[in-house]
């Protein structure tokens, strides 16, 4: 009964999203005109940003992207706030497998370059694919290879946090200085510089680099404090 | 047509490793798996001409949720159903 009543709900949801789909029709002629030609247009014309993606993200939906930055630094306080206790009185990283000399040396080698990357995508958000939460994760990636590789390495919370503060106190202050300066919340207030150069597209790699720093100091933070999460059972 | 027949693979290979990920008892195999449908995905996604979106699902997808769901597996149980 329960299996029937399970494929029937299925039944009626895949039927409503195959009818919706239908009903837009990818390629029509009405795809021509619409929103996406003035965002392809202002990107390159009013921004002199060559990546349209990074602009509306930033730039055209900038509140959108501030909000998604706070939902990732709730969630990282709900997690640090669920495991504060424990972490106080084990103190003692639950270690996944107990590594080769090998895994060391490679981790020290391919750390700075898995850094340099990240930084990298994030500098260089507005020009190439990428932005602030890939390379904040991608750096995060970086700190994470370091904790598995080395048993007694560790990462200062109090200087995650401090960085994480700055971070978002820039965001958030580059917005309003946009409401001082211009008329909107995040408005473009710099000079927007030549096209496909770094030093171009005004706030927008401000904005992307704290949001990197940002992305990369929770991150960091949240595996740290998993890695410090002993287990019960057989941790 | 080399391009669809990647695609085409790389549809397969997500849907292969989706239904490995569910009916595998060992939890550690069954993430392993999640990891390559985020793979698959990420390359879909850089050939369909998203390459900002593929970068977000290689670092986040096959990266660092893999690495989490390892971490939490590490810490509680590895084999479904022993608990």
């Amino acid at each position: 009964m329960k299996k029937i009543l399970i494929i029937l709900l299925l039944a009626g949801l895949g039927f409503y999203i195959a009818t919706t789909y239908t009903g837009i029709g990818f390629g029509e002629p009405h795809f021509k005109h619409g929103v996406k030609d003035t965002y392809l247009k202002q990107t390159v014309q009013s921004l002199h940003v060559a990546n349209t993606v990074t602009a509306i993200v930033v730039n055209f939906r900038g509140f959108d992207t501030l909000g998604e930055v706070t939902v990732l630094f709730l969630a990282v306080t709900a997690l640090g706030s669920i495991l504060y206790k424990k972490r106080h009185e084990v103190g003692v990283r639950s270690v996944l497998f107990s590594s080769s000399s090998i895994v060391t040396a490679g981790s020290k080698l391919l750390f700075p370059a898995i850094i340099l990357l990240g930084a990298y995508v994030f500098i260089h958000g507005h020009l190439t694919p990428g932005g602030g939460f890939q390379g904040g994760v991608i750096i995060a990636t970086g700190f994470l290879l370091m904790l598995l590789a080395y048993r007694n390495y560790s990462v200062s919370h109090i200087i995650l946090s401090i960085v994480e503060s700055i971070a978002g106190i820039t965001f958030a202050g580059i917005g309003l200085l946009g409401l001082i300066y211009g008329e909107t919340f995040l408005q473009n207030f710099l000079p927007v510089g030549v096209l496909n150069n770094v030093f171009s597209g005004g706030i927008i790699p401000i904005i992307y680099i704290a949001v990197g720093f940002k992305v990369a100091a929770e991150l960091t933070g949240v595996i740290y404090t998993i890695l410090h999460e002993k287990g019960e059972s057989n941790g | 047509m080399i391009y669809f027949i990647l695609i085409l693979f790389l549809m397969i290979l997500m849907i292969a490793a989706a239904i490995y990920s569910v009916y595998q008892k060992d939890l550690m195999y069954a993430t392993i798996g999640t990891g390559i449908v985020s793979l698959a995905l990420s390359i879909l996604f850089y050939l369909l001409q998203a390459p900002d979106v593929a970068l977000t699902e290689a670092a986040i997808g096959a990266a660092l949720t893999t690495i989490i769901f390892v971490i939490a597996i590490r810490n509680t149980i590895r084999y479904e159903g022993d608990d």
